[in-house]
């Protein structure tokens, strides 16, 4: 999904359109004859678009182009009315020739230079004009697709009345409108359920999923695929945009001719379903139920999806003026929303730590060797051998590498059932999988990435033992929550070569790592580990060493309010609901039983140490019993609540009523809201996020943003806690903490970056 | 490529035999070889002494009631009689075949038996899918190369015409666990299990396993990767038919024996060479890619049913039994890429590889009989061989080696019309090559075959002075 990409560089760069319509040419020839028109005005033109004319037919590529803005609309417009105005044009096709991108969305910078709603929607109406104009052109226009084919593309593209896609993994058509806070703007609202379907129309929009071409078929969405092409006399990627072209010019001729017919044959369901849909009864129980789903996952805190719903439902019901019009509007409000900006933030944020800024290293890890085969060492193991890198996995007896390597086979099995691997593939990537008890091969080893258990002890020993046996290039990363790495540093001969890598559990379903740097990692070291981590496929922020690094430091004083304010005699399930009702995807408490009671009461413990009465709050006294009575949570079947394998309502361990009631303190009624009992939370949360980057642990506040939201789930629709601050305003967000400084004392001091922030507004994180 | 092609085909019906002498005077008169012999000091001369094989015939026709080790019997016969060679005197058989029928999973020694050879002779079967009587022919090399033998029959069967269907692996392992079930309430318990769906069969795999696509996709799209038009695939099919038409019709094809196939009539030639015209051709649906590909039914290989057999001998042995010999059998190698995107490019990398093994050039070849799987597939081989970005991406070469002259390539046909037993093809390349040689007048012949898996076999084949009188 790259919607901001090279829109800046086409703005700058490019001042000429090429362009020829070689008109000469006509009878003589297939050859390209391409000639470069400079526009009068270079300023006019920003936009490269490529026509050829042969035969009765247009080509119209776009070249270096990835975004839809509003210079390639106007550009757009002047071909397409060139195709019908001229009696010997018949049909066209509209193909990309940026390899691995037809058009990735909308120009965002388009959308965030506005000012207003009323401008916003005044966008959406051009491109609904234009596109409308290309859904009822007389001459056929097609669609050739190869590479990602997203919003305002998808848009494009379901406006011409033939598409054909290449069968590739790149090639993805999807709506990602709904990740961004706000709507598909340019008509898909309308077109899209008349398409495939009203259920599968929402289920694009709503989810804002990619789909694959194949089975973008089998909807209806494309109507012929293509098949990628390997080696010619020409490299792939480019004879296959060219045979996608050569395709697509037969059909754009064959539509002329009235040959082929852009109608498609429905199965017995589809024809069943669609009738269905005709009855308006069965139509309100679909708006109803979509509407009664959404509202349950998004607590009401997203308002792009109901507007969608919205949307939709206005055009199928009164019509597709109304439905284009109220796309439109909703487009406009949704874009001005602090939820819209906030997921914007974080969809910059996030291509942002995809890139590696270290530089590439001197030598790209090609054996990677992991000690320990627990959850997070087979996790690890996992998304690197299902990336190609040979690894090793090692433990130190065989049930517990048994297990590990069982890990590792079930979750690359898992994408096998849900067809997104095939079994051959499986097998080759389980290949790259070696178990072993001993530290044979290491020798071989250009990276080490320990995940023993979280004891300063174990992992002196451990790094020493790898030392004795490792090459003088290999990098040794540990993985650990908390202690921090210039600590197990000390003991190691070539501290320059060692770093943290904190993965998350699951480590294949979480996209965030960790990375930490001591004083004395070399650049080149850091740079290995963002490449590895990059290949492994996460999102990466880089911070400085020290207790709790960056995310584990900002939860910390939220988990030990957690604990103040359940002794206060707020029940587990209240606390719960209140935090996912702000917006995190896992309620406090629950978050306790995942992370596990023995490893918070251990990471509090030695935080507490070291930050003192800043992280003080809740008695650790409380996880100290539990531990004691076996309450640790989810992995024990206990914790505060029971977890029972096949259940899915999960009940309130009672045997906790004792531990929570001897305890008890009494709460301070004005700081007792529930707002405010979410404040407390993440008002402790966010000021030591600040505090990270006030210390300079965290580098930007953009990693501060990615760290929060997809390391602990900070709630995406605040765009994390410094975009939170930037929103919700610095100022608003120092006097709750003032207030609540008076309560409790200087665990809701604010930190001074944070003071600076809310003295003068014109401060922001994000300019 | 089309120009050539066209020209070629539009020439033939007038030129026939002309021409076609006129092309062997010239080739094996006006050249001189970069080497007089692959002869190597130390190393065993290995020779060909004759080959045969059955008619190959279209699946579903005249074979189609019978089983694998018919035909391989058949072929054996054949060569017996060929060849008169004395039963015991043959050292070892070896078989190649694709779709093993189960109930003689080592259809070598099956047919041996049949055909009346020593039951003191031992006999093995190897599979490497169309190259699997290459590597029988290979594998008989190496023995006699090794001293382990003197004389080796090796062949090559396959009957598509019946191919083993299986019970669903449910259904299986529920008939399996009933063979062990004691008593009747077990039998009961494993019968409860079953479901409808356990009756639907299982049928041989047709795609490739590593990749799930079938050959024929995977031909199409190497043929639109390199650009190649469903019209010059037609006509390139049109040519293997016309070539096929005139070396049957002139009595070229003398490795065929006849087959009286029990209860039906003697087989005396292949079914499946057909000329027909470009118009026609034109008019036949995509078969793999639809509804735009260009790989149709006319311009690949067809199903086919047939057995071929060869009789490999170290030369002094031969000699020694007073048999004149077809040629010998020179450097040869195996190799293999990537089976996705060129699963049927082999002929391009080994082609370059065996020459330079050997010491020769392209030019030194006079007679080229590649396996022909589809049109668009050797079309895509000549012009990856023809083009020098290619190699020098690809094949990690400076500059191209060439493709071979189609003067000299597969002039009586090959299996786009004679067909492709997958098993048996191997050894009827070898026999064109060595009769073609000795026909058309040349020294050198170069047989190549890709197979499934992205595989190829490539193999030099001589004929000396002494051999040529025969």
């Amino acid at each position: 999904m790259n919607l901001t990409g090279l829109t800046s560089e086409v703005l700058a760069g490019l001042s000429y359109i090429c362009r020829s319509f070689t008109r000469s040419s006509v009878l003589l020839t297939i050859k390209r004859i391409i000639t470069v028109i400079h526009t009068p005005n270079p300023k006019i033109t920003t936009f490269n678009i490529q026509s050829r004319f042969n035969k009765q037919f247009m080509c119209i590529s776009l070249r270096q182009v990835n975004t839809l803005s509003q210079e390639l609309h106007s550009e757009f417009m002047e071909v397409m009315n060139e195709v019908w105005s001229s009696s010997q044009i018949r049909s066209a096709v509209l193909i990309s020739t940026k390899p691995g991108c037809f058009i990735a969305g909308a120009d965002l910078n388009m959308l965030n230079a506005c000012t207003t709603s009323q401008e916003v929607t005044q966008i959406s109406q051009e491109a609904q004009k234009m596109f409308e104009k290309l859904e009822k052109s007389t001459k056929p226009v097609v669609a050739a697709i190869n590479g990602s084919c997203l919003g305002g593309g998808l848009e494009l593209a379901i406006s011409c009345q033939y598409r054909i896609a290449t069968k590739d993994k790149k090639t993805v058509l999807g709506s990602p409108e709904v990740l961004l806070g706000i709507l598909p703007g340019a008509g898909a609202t309308q077109r899209l359920p008349k398409m495939v379907g009203i259920p599968a129309a929402f289920d694009m929009m709503l989810t804002g999923r990619g789909i694959r071409a194949d089975r973008a078929k089998k909807m209806g969405l494309v109507d012929q695929l293509v098949e990628p092409l390997g080696p010619g006399v020409k490299p792939p990627e480019e004879r296959t945009i060219e045979y996608l072209e050569e395709v697509a010019i037969t059909f754009a001729k064959g539509l002329a001719d009235k040959k082929i017919t852009p109608k498609r044959d429905k199965g017995l369901v589809e024809k069943l379903t669609s009738y269905a849909l005709s009855i308006p009864f069965v139509r309100q129980q679909i708006y109803k139920k979509v509407e009664e789903k959404v509202q349950k996952q998004t607590k009401g805190l997203y308002p792009a999806p109901l507007k969608i719903i919205d949307v939709v439902k206005t055009g199928i019901e009164q019509g597709s003026n109304a439905g284009y019009l109220s796309e439109s509007q909703r487009f406009g409000e949704l874009a001005m929303t602090k939820e819209s900006k906030a997921l914007m933030g974080l969809y910059r944020g996030q291509t942002q730590c995809k890139k590696n800024k270290f530089g590439a290293p001197q030598k790209e890890v090609k054996q990677l060797a992991v000690l320990g085969a627990g959850l997070m060492g087979a996790g690890i193991a996992q998304v690197s051998v299902d990336k190609g890198l040979q690894t090793i996995l090692k433990d130190t007896t065989l049930p517990a590498l048994g297990r590990g390597q069982q890990q590792v086979f079930k979750g690359l099995n898992d994408k096998v059932k849900k067809k997104t691997l095939t079994s051959f593939e499986r097998d080759t990537m389980f290949s790259n999988l070696i178990g072993q008890l001993d530290y044979r091969g290491f020798e071989e080893a250009d990276m080490v990435i320990e995940a023993v258990f979280e004891d300063l002890n174990l992992k002196h020993r451990v790094l020493k033992e790898v030392e004795a046996v490792i090459p003088d290039h290999c990098v040794f990363a540990s993985n650990t929550s908390a202690l921090p790495i210039g600590e197990i540093a000390t003991v190691s001969k070539r501290p320059e070569k060692v770093i943290g890598m904190h993965y998350f559990s699951p480590v294949d379903k979480m996209q965030l790592l960790e990375i930490i740097t001591t004083e004395k990692t070399s650049k080149d070291t850091t740079a290995s580990a963002v490449d590895v981590g990059l290949r492994q496929g996460k999102v990466i922020i880089v911070v400085k060493d020290g207790p709790g690094f960056y995310t584990t430091r900002c939860l910390t004083p939220m988990m030990s309010e957690v604990i103040r304010i359940l002794q206060e005699g707020v029940g587990p399930k209240k606390l719960d609901s209140l935090t996912t009702s702000f917006g995190f995807p896992v309620g406090a408490a629950t978050l306790v039983d995942e992370v596990g009671v023995d490893v918070a009461k251990h990471v509090a413990e030695n935080l507490s140490k070291d930050f003192g009465e800043r992280f003080a709050g809740g008695s650790l006294e409380m996880l100290r019993q539990m531990i004691s009575k076996g309450f640790l949570g989810r992995k024990s079947g206990k914790g505060f609540y029971i977890y029972q394998e096949g259940v899915k309502n999960k009940n309130l361990n009672s045997d906790m009523d004792s531990i929570l009631a001897s305890l008890k303190m009494p709460s301070q009624p004005d700081v007792s809201s529930d707002e405010d009992i979410q404040y407390r939370l993440v008002t402790r949360f966010v000021n030591e996020a600040v505090l990270c980057l006030q210390e300079g642990i965290l580098a930007t506040p953009t990693e501060g943003d990615i760290g929060a939201v997809f390391g602990l789930g900070f709630p995406p629709c605040l765009g994390g806690p410094f975009h939170f601050v930037d929103l919700y305003g610095a100022q608003k967000i120092v006097d709750r903490l003032r207030k609540y400084e008076a309560a409790y004392g200087k665990q809701f001091t604010p930190c001074q970056l944070l003071v600076d922030h809310a003295n003068n507004p014109n401060k922001k994180f994000y300019q | 490529m089309t120009s050539l092609l066209t020209y070629t085909f539009k020439n033939l019906p007038s030129t026939s035999k002309w021409a076609l002498r006129f092309s062997m005077l010239t080739s094996s008169t006006s050249q001189t070889k970069s080497k007089k012999t692959l002869a190597k000091p130390n190393i065993r001369n290995i020779v060909v002494v004759d080959g045969v094989r059955i008619p190959f015939l279209l699946s579903g026709t005249s074979y189609k009631d019978l089983m694998p080790h018919d035909l391989a019997r058949a072929a054996l016969s054949g060569l017996l009689h060929r060849t008169s060679v004395p039963k015991d005197a043959v050292d070892y058989i070896i078989f190649g075949t694709v779709i093993q029928e189960v109930k003689t999973s080592n259809v070598a020694r099956e047919a041996a038996l049949g055909a009346g050879f020593s039951d003191k002779t031992p006999a093995h079967t190897v599979t490497m899918a169309c190259i699997s009587s290459n590597q029988a022919m290979t594998t008989a090399v190496g023995l006699i190369a090794s001293g382990q033998c003197d004389v080796v029959v090796a062949g090559g069967v396959e009957l598509m015409s019946d191919v083993p269907i299986r019970h669903s692996r449910k259904m299986r392992k529920m008939m399996l666990d009933l063979n062990k079930a004691k008593t009747l309430a077990q039998r009961l318990s494993v019968i409860s299990k079953f479901r409808l769906n356990f009756l639907s069969p299982e049928l041989p795999a047709v795609t490739e396993f590593s990749t799930s696509e079938t050959m024929g996709h995977s031909a199409d799209r190497l043929a639109a990767a390199f650009a190649i038009s469903r019209e010059e695939q037609d006509e390139y099919a049109l040519r293997s038919h016309s070539l096929a038409k005139r070396a049957q019709d002139e009595g070229l094809l003398s490795d065929i024996v006849p087959f009286k196939v029990p209860g039906k009539d003697t087989v005396t030639q292949d079914n499946g060479i057909r000329p027909s015209s470009l118009d026609q051709m034109a008019k036949l649906k995509p078969a793999f890619i639809k509804p735009y590909g260009t790989v149709t039914a006319a311009n690949s290989s067809f199903l086919t049913d047939g057995a071929s057999a060869v009789l490999i001998m170290a030369e002094e042995k031969a000699l020694a039994m007073g048999y004149k010999p077809k040629a010998y059998l020179r450097d040869f190698m195996y190799v293999s890429q990537d089976p996705k995107d060129q699963l049927l490019l082999g002929p391009t990398y080994a082609t370059p590889k065996v020459l330079e093994k050997a010491g020769l050039t392209m030019n030194d070849i006079d007679a080229f009989e590649f396996h022909e799987a589809f049109s668009g597939q050797i079309l895509a081989n000549l012009k990856a061989m023809d083009s020098d970005w290619f190699a020098q991406n690809y094949m990690g070469r400076k500059a191209k080696v060439g493709s071979p002259p189609l003067e000299k390539f597969n002039n009586w046909g090959g299996s786009l019309s004679l067909g492709h037993p997958f098993g048996a093809t191997g050894c009827r390349l070898v026999m064109a090559a060595a009769n073609r040689l000795r026909k058309e007048g040349g020294q050198y012949g170069l047989v190549a075959a890709c197979a499934a898996g992205g595989q190829l076999h490539v193999l030099i084949m001589e004929i000396m002075e002494n051999t040529k009188s025969m």
